[in-house]
């Protein structure tokens, strides 16, 4: 079940700890405010008692010098110990994933898992154990956010940036793209799914094959149509005549949560929709639309999609 | 010639009663251009008036673009607004608010009140500030009509590269921004070049630096911050146009450039900004809570350090706007406690708010509500700062609905609420009655409600996960009822400031002579009764509140028993005063209405703009024609020692003509090259910057040759020939009638062709090398030195055949040498830049091998 996309409901290391500075934050910022106020309204509504330490020059020097470079200075050295944490280098037994931020998508490898596995839009990790993600730009700055997991950091082009973040329960968590980069910027998004261990072995391992064969006729006719609409000219569906790598790989979309960067659902009728129509649910993405295919066409494409689990 | 101050008489001045004629002749001259000649208008009153105006006019316009986003945002999957549309909408509501409406605004409300609250019967160079108008409006209208043809920027308000190079925005979008902006930043700093200047040299005889109304502190500091600031996005926005427009690869990883050189320019700018709009207002706040509570501000000196002190550390912040771009931890802890520092100098100010309400009774009146929702919100906006100050907070908190909700608390809380204050406050200084107290009051709480409903519940969106510069957003995620609320809100303040246009429309009639007067009591010179011509006479000033601690001064003032209480030259003038002590040095005689600046301005903007959609020869038309009208406009300036020295009162005779560092002329010259010299110390950092993230383009690594060591040698060789020239020139200027004019003018076209020669010599150097600007970031650079130095190169040489022709036409002599002086100045920094550039790009490639 998807876990509500927020910084206050930490699921990873990174994020209980900045949320609990944020608690500390929110309440001192909070005291300090009420005080201010109090002070305001003794000063404006008071009695002339209360109000004469107020209008003093050694007063300005406390409340307005002294007192906050205390403060700032204990919340500066609190702040930079939680700093230190992200830059420390990665643990030695860290699962190592890429990912690449594209005009409007993920495209997320994971390197070391024997045979170069390639998915979109959705990063499988095993929880309890810290992953050392590399973080790629193919073409402008974006910037990799999952609220309950880990603080953002930017993918810039030219710049190898590194986040190591670690799932402390399983779950979903959805991330979205912070750094605007143009057109459906908003539609930019994202899920980590964190697996128990066996669970992420098992998974790994399924992803290591190719695609799975068309099994009813619908589907290779999906199968087929997909070849001939030259599909395979952007999308790679490895055992298959489609090597193109413009677009996300498809050899296990069936198997994903959602589409089009968690735009729309992974079942068959949104695979069709995505087709025909995609330049109007997600305006300017690179994908032209194709309009010509008949809805049977749609259904087959979408049914062989399905499949690939 | 005396540039020696003269100490104050302790008596009146001058005796009454004035002689018959003399009022009617000060009223003739300052009389006001009508019918369509009000476009001829250049007195601070009118421009400063116009501008107010048109700023508030963007401040509406920007408002309705946030309305439009606020519909499109109340329920998720909405439909409303286009994606396109919206990016452009969240670019120019960005774009227009900061550049069109904030900086604008306060350096408008400068160019109204400075003058009056320094009794200086107008700024020095009133021509300019109707030239930085006029552009301003222009250019902005034609900025904002972009929006109406789908072709307004949509690379949001920071123009990050590379989305906004030509790969990936090959519309003419992008340049809209650049050349729009770019050009309007130029209006700005010619407005910050006069308010320095105006600050410093024409206050009233006696208001020495500690005796300087807040606001004018604030306003110093601004313009100060202007001046180092906005060169280094000018800079940024020069070289996105030149990689746009000639594929100058300054950006592009591929080529050795970097998408994060922009970041650290336009936030090395961007930062400095958010206090450059702040300050002023503070200032003004400075200015109403002591009126307000009846009593002078507590902590006037700690005050004007917190100013000072936050220009200062305001550069020093800008990274903190990149926590979350993978820079290295030591400069992420420097930027962080740098961040959190300038936190005290705003918390001195507040207490001191607090202590000065303390030590008098505050009056509830409209202004002092818009003053305590501004504290309240402001101080809300301090704290979620030093929030985001924290590193690792803002890794969560970056790019999300709370820093809309943070930037808008420190920006509408601090410097729109201040403002309103400031409407309700001054309105009786220059119109016939105050506004409406019970239309006030319904404007403010309208907009004190709306704005919290609106803006509050932003910090839980982000926190919640809402990145900002989203279009649209699905249902599931829990931010359907905020945005709702937030959207209502907005709607709310809309109210609020339509309530507020009501009122000024109903109950503000501009007068120059009738005005409401000092309805509050208050203490300073901007209460003094005025006229079209200002104060009938200049006060002598003794302490920071003239008016609460002299209670007959106003009316002395318009008995004109101060000085200068008619006009000595039959012109208009002011006077000007040393830049400490204030004591009375000379008479400026100060222009009047013209259409040679208006018409500069129409064109100016004509210039830019064609230019901008690529209509080439249009463009170069009009900007033949801004020159024309500039140099017809300059012809007029520098009058020359036109009046013998005239008797101001008080036994005082002062010149009419200050040649030299005394002159307001030079000062202006002096702050205008510190601008060039902040865009080539930015340049310089972008060079450096660049070699050290990919030094793999620079000749040591590319093994490609430098030019041989004689081209920088005989081009540095030349220009010191020049600067040589040019001083010898100015002996000859000054010995004047014993030699005759033509060695100074020989001398002049000699050293300009010995410019010429040097600056050629350095490009052919580098030309014949076989580098070409679009082969690397590196080349680029190179080729930047070499245009930024040709540009400088041009404008001295330009300035020299202007001087020869002043020479030509009689209008040079030993004595009126103003613009010998200026050209002069000018010169000389062109020579130091273009050896520094030299040294920079011939020397640091053979050093840093």
């Amino acid at each position: 079940m998807e876990t509500l996309q927020s910084t206050m409901h930490p699921a990873g290391t990174d994020a209980a700890a900045i949320a609990q500075l944020s608690w500390v934050l929110f309440v001192g910022g909070g005291l300090v405010f009420a005080v201010v106020m109090g002070l305001t309204a003794i000063a404006s509504l008071g009695a002339e008692r209360r109000r004469r330490f107020l209008s003093e020059r050694k007063f300005i020097v406390i409340a307005g010098a002294i007192l906050p470079a205390i403060v700032l200075t204990a919340l500066l050295v609190y702040g930079l110990t939680l700093t230190g944490t992200r830059i420390a280098i990665a643990e030695a037994d860290a699962l190592r994933i890429e990912v690449t931020g594209e005009q409007w998508w993920w495209r997320v490898r994971y390197p070391d898992s024997g045979g170069d596995i390639i998915t979109a839009n959705e990063i499988r990790i095993p929880a309890d154990r810290p992953i050392e993600l590399t973080l790629l730009s193919a073409d402008v700055i974006h910037s990799f956010w999952v609220p309950n997991l880990a603080g953002k950091i930017d993918m810039i082009p030219g710049t190898v940036n590194r986040l190591t973040l670690r799932a402390t329960q399983p779950g979903e968590y959805r991330g979205q793209c912070a750094e605007f980069c143009g057109g459906p910027h908003a539609l930019m998004a994202f899920h980590v799914v964190a697996l128990e261990p066996a669970a992420f072995d098992i998974w790994l391992a399924a992803q290591r094959e190719p695609a799975a064969s068309p099994e009813t006729a619908l589907q290779q006719e999906g199968a087929d149509l997909f070849v001939a609409s030259g599909c395979g000219g952007c999308h790679s569906i490895r055992g298959t005549a489609a090597i193109g790598t413009i677009g996300p790989d498809l050899t296990h979309v069936g198997g994903r949560l959602t589409i089009a960067a968690a735009t729309l659902p992974a079942d068959a009728a949104s695979f069709a929709r995505w087709i025909r129509d995609n330049q109007y649910i997600k305006p300017n993405n690179l994908m032209p639309p194709f309009g010509t295919l008949s809805d049977d066409e749609l259904a087959a494409l979408g049914a062989y999609l399905e499949h690939l689990k | 010639m005396s540039d020696e101050a003269h100490t104050l008489p302790s008596g009146y001045p001058n005796p009454l009663p004035r002689p018959k004629g003399e009022l009617e002749r000060l009223e003739a001259v300052w009389a006001p251009p009508t019918g369509i000649r009000i476009l001829t208008a250049v007195n601070n009153t009118y421009i400063g008036l116009f501008y107010v105006g048109a700023a508030l006019l963007f401040f509406v316009l920007a408002g309705i673009l946030a309305l439009l986003m606020r519909v499109q945002l109340a329920v998720p999957g909405n439909d409303f607004i286009s994606q396109g549309t919206y990016n452009q909408l969240f670019t120019m509501h960005g774009t227009v608010m900061m550049f069109l409406f904030a900086v604008p605004v306060v350096e408008a409300i400068g160019i109204l009140l400075l003058p009056q609250m320094q009794a200086a019967r107008d700024l020095p160079f009133p021509r300019l500030g109707a030239f930085a108008f006029w552009t301003y409006l222009i250019g902005g209208l034609f900025f904002f009509g972009s929006l109406f043809f789908g072709l307004a920027p949509d690379g949001g308000w920071f123009m990050y590269p590379p989305l906004t190079s030509t790969e990936y925005s090959p519309a003419e979008n992008a340049d809209f921004w650049l050349v729009g902006i770019g050009f309007i930043e130029i209006s700005a700093i010619a407005g910050a070049i006069e308010i320095i200047v105006g600050i410093l040299r024409t206050r009233a005889p006696g208001m020495t630096l500690d005796k300087l109304p807040i606001f004018a502190w604030s306003m110093l500091v601004f313009a100060g911050m202007i001046v180092f600031a906005f060169p280094a996005v000018i800079l940024a926005t020069f070289l996105l146009e030149l990689e746009r427009a000639f594929a100058w690869p300054f950006f592009i990883p591929e080529f050795g450039g970097d998408p994060l050189l922009w970041q650290h320019l336009f936030w090395f700018f961007g930062h400095p900004e958010v206090y450059i709009i702040f300050l002023p207002a503070a200032g003004m706040v400075s200015m109403i809570v002591p009126t307000m509570c009846g009593v002078p501000l507590v902590g006037y000196r700690l005050i004007v350090v917190a100013l000072v002190a936050t220009g200062f550390f305001s550069f020093g912040l800008w990274v903190h706007h990149m926590f979350a771009t993978g820079i290295p931890s030591l400069s992420l802890a420097f930027f962080s406690a740098a961040s959190m520092a300038v936190a005290v100098p705003s918390g001195i100010q507040v207490f001191a708010w607090i202590a000065t309400i303390a030590s008098g009774r505050l009056r509830f009146t409209v202004p002092s509500l818009f003053i305590l929702g501004f504290l309240a919100i402001f101080v809300i906006g301090g704290l979620t700062g030093v929030m985001v100050a924290l590193v690792p907070f803002d890794w969560q908190a970056h790019d999300t609905f709370f820093i809309v909700a943070h930037l808008h608390y420190v920006l509408f809380g601090g410097m729109v609420f201040p403002l309103f204050a400031a409407i309700y406050y001054w309105v009786p200084a220059v119109g016939r009655k105050p506004l409406s107290e019970r239309l006030g009051r319904w404007s403010f709480w309208l907009m004190f409600v709306g704005f919290n409903v609106t803006f509050f519940p932003m910090h839980i969106l982000g926190l919640m996960g809402m990145p900002r510069r989203v279009y649209t957003y699905p249902e599931n995620l829990g931010w359907d009822g905020i945005n709702l609320l937030s959207t209502l809100g907005a709607f709310m303040i809309a109210t609020g400031v339509l309530v507020c246009l009501i009122d000024l429309a109903r109950n503000f009639r501009f007068t120059p002579s009738e005005n409401a007067g000092n309805v509050w009591q208050a203490g300073t010179l901007d209460w003094l009764p005025t006229d079209v011509y200002g104060n009938r006479s200049i006060p002598i000033v003794t302490s920071r509140e003239p008016l609460r601690d002299d209670p007959k001064l106003s009316k002395d003032v318009e008995a004109g028993r101060y000085f200068l209480p008619g006009t000595a030259t039959g012109k208009r003038e002011t006077l000007i005063t040393s830049a400490i002590d204030a004591l009375p040095q000379a008479i400026l005689q100060v222009p009047g209405p013209s259409w040679r600046s208006f018409f500069a301005a129409v064109f100016t903007a004509a210039f830019f703009l064609l230019l901008t959609v690529k209509l080439v020869w249009p463009a170069i038309a009009c900007g033949i024609a801004a020159l024309v009208a500039m140099i017809a406009w300059l012809w007029q300036t520098d009058p020359g020692r036109n009046h013998a020295p005239v008797d101001i009162g008080g036994g005082i005779k002062v010149p009419v003509y200050l040649t030299g560092p005394a002159s307001h002329s030079w000062w202006a010259m002096v702050v205008l090259l510190l601008v060039a010299a902040s865009m080539f110390i930015a340049l310089v950092f972008s060079y450096l910057y660049l070699w050290t993230v990919s030094p793999d383009v620079w000749p040591a690594t590319t093994g490609e040759h430098l030019p041989a060591a004689h081209w920088p040698f005989i081009s540095a060789a030349a220009l010191l020939l020049a600067s040589l020239a040019v001083a010898l020139s100015g002996r000859m200027l000054a010995a004047g009638a014993k030699i005759g004019p033509w060695p100074l003018r020989a001398g002049l076209a000699a050293a300009s062709a010995v410019l010429a020669v040097g600056w050629l010599l350095d490009l052919c150097g580098v030309w014949q090398t076989g580098l070409r600007p679009d082969d690397s970031s590196y080349a680029a650079l190179v080729y930047t030195f070499i245009v930024i130095e040709g540009l400088l190169v041009a404008s001295a040489i330009v300035m020299a055949l202007f001087t020869i022709a002043r020479s030509i036409a009689g209008l040079l002599t030993p004595i009126r040498r103003v613009t010998f002086d200026n050209t002069m100045l000018l010169w000389h920094y062109a020579v130091a830049q273009g050896l520094i550039g030299l040294l920079i790009v011939h020397g640091f490639p053979r050093i840093a091998g």
